[in-house]
């Protein structure tokens, strides 16, 4: 399968199951397309007629189509349904863990997945030895892997940081006893963001997630308080300060937008007047009645935020001022292999929610609902049959990714998103769908500007 | 080639045999916390 499109003045060829990326001139890029179900004969006929080149050109066209589809690079068949099939069910050892610590938060925001930390439910702090217990679980059954990711997330995590400080004292000392390589976490909204924290992350945790919405009006409209007041000249200032002493060490300002800032390219650009360069901005997932889900009339106004946000990228790239937009990020020549990439996320199998009680979540969107509670901490998983249908979600599972050119890239997309849209795990959240492919065509077309290759034939 | 330019990219089928050491993060952990993306992850051994 091959997908072509254009994108500021590039034609961009992918060959999706080889991962194979060309950029080719206006002839060769009819060319490639008609190729893929016409005889070479009529593809040279038809690009003689249509772009006025001799018969001696055509033929070196198609031969060098040939030679790319006989390389490996063009027209690959698609051969890894039974990977995906089989990759999951081999293996049940967990790798991640998001432990909930803070089942509360210090912040009402009114759009939150996590009805305001409380996971519709009570308000709790995880124990310590709830944490340690964790911890262990993580280690007992991580099998073969040695890379284990621990994310302090919540509510609000820093309103239990004593307890987050001790998990990593513990984990850094059961780490050494096991052969195991600890990354720690941290997602925080920023209030209680101060020196002692941000010289203890800095130490000691591999990424941490800042969230912020962007411009002040945009993010106070959500983020606010419990007396209704906003939050942004609470958090703003302690989010520098963290950025200026984290150095090169991993972090992310995260955003969400909504139906009430669809023009969320003027966010980036807000988080790097403020000296953010690593951001992340998400579409907001809710309740289609609600006033801020987003709209298919916000769709077109969206796919050109997407677009002028990588013109943004290279701009800034030229100028020597480059910055991260996490889902434009892709490593062509060292990213995921074939595995990763049809497997997907891992949640409900080597990665796991854990609730202040101990209780097992598929994923931390999944938190809170009974019917997906797969057991605790302290006997382990017992859902099994939940577990399994997590393990058989994966880039060829359903029926509407078969002939899509960005399976591959998005593995069948994200379980939680599908459940909430479609109520079913194995459904197809297709408003996500458009949104994700978008961003791959601006995402690989960011990496081709930036990339000092020229295009054919400019 | 005059009018194809390829540009260097993983080769999917090579890492068949090559990948699948489940050390690479996973996906949505630690970073954007509300879609799965494989794409834009890192592999381990490349490293």
């Amino acid at each position: 399968m091959i997908h072509c499109y254009q994108f500021e003045g590039l034609n961009i060829v992918l060959d999706v199951f080889s991962g194979s990326i060309h950029m080719t001139d206006p002839v060769a890029f009819d060319m490639i397309q008609w190729y893929e179900t016409e005889p070479a004969e009529a593809v040279m006929a038809k690009a003689m007629e249509v772009h006025k080149i001799t018969r001696a050109d055509a033929e070196e066209c198609i031969a060098d189509i040939e030679k790319l589809k006989d390389e490996g690079k063009l027209y690959v068949p698609d051969k890894y349904a039974h990977l995906a099939r089989d990759y999951r069910k081999k293996r049940f050892s967990i790798k991640a863990l998001c432990l909930h610590v803070a089942h509360t938060c210090n912040l009402n925001c009114s759009y939150c997945f996590a009805s305001q930390g409380k996971y519709h439910g009570d308000r709790a702090l995880m124990s310590l030895e709830t944490g340690k217990k964790a911890i262990d679980f993580l280690i007992e059954n991580s099998g073969y892997h040695k890379n284990l990711d621990i994310d302090f997330f919540g509510g609000e995590p820093l309103m239990n940081w004593e307890v987050c400080k001790e998990l990593v004292k513990y984990g850094r000392e059961q780490e050494k006893l096991h052969g195991k390589n600890i990354r720690f976490t941290l997602t925080t909204n920023g209030v209680l963001l101060n020196d002692e924290v941000t010289e203890f992350c800095n130490k000691e945790m591999h990424n941490v997630v800042l969230s912020l919405d962007g411009r002040k009006d945009v993010n106070d409209r959500f983020r606010v308080d419990m007396a209704g007041n906003g939050s942004y000249d609470r958090i703003v200032p302690n989010f520098q300060k963290f950025v200026e002493k984290r150095g090169s060490k991993s972090y992310y300002m995260r955003g969400t937008f909504t139906h009430h800032n669809t023009d969320f390219v003027n966010d980036i650009k807000h988080m790097l007047d403020l000296g953010f360069t690593e951001l992340s901005m998400e579409p907001v997932v809710t309740d289609p009645s609600s006033p801020s889900a987003l709209t298919e009339e916000d769709l077109p106004v969206l796919f050109e935020q997407y677009e002028e946000l990588a013109r943004l990228m290279v701009k800034r790239y030229n100028e020597g001022k480059p910055f991260t937009f996490y889902h434009y990020m892709l490593d062509l020549t060292c990213g995921p292999c074939i595995y990763k990439r049809v497997a997907g996320c891992g949640s409900g199998t080597e990665y796991l929610a854990v609730t202040p009680w101990g209780d097992l979540y598929p994923c931390h969107q999944f938190v809170g609902d009974p019917n997906y509670k797969m057991g605790d901490i302290y006997t382990g998983v017992t859902a099994t049959e939940t577990r399994n249908k997590f393990a058989s979600c994966n880039a060829y599972s359903r029926p509407e990714c078969q002939d899509c050119w960005a399976k591959l890239y998005c593995s069948g997309g994200c379980a939680a998103n599908s459940y909430h849209a479609t109520g079913d795990i194995q459904g197809v959240y297709e408003y996500g769908c458009k949104l994700f492919k978008k961003r791959i065509e601006c995402a690989i077309g960011v990496k081709l500007l930036t990339s000092g290759i020229d295009q054919p034939g400019k | 080639m005059t009018r194809i330019v390829t540009i260097e990219t993983r080769d999917l089928d090579k890492s068949v045999k090559e990948g699948g050491c489940g050390e690479c993060q996973t996906s949505c952990q630690s970073a954007c916390k509300t879609s799965c993306g494989v794409a834009n992850q890192a592999c381990e051994k490349a490293e």
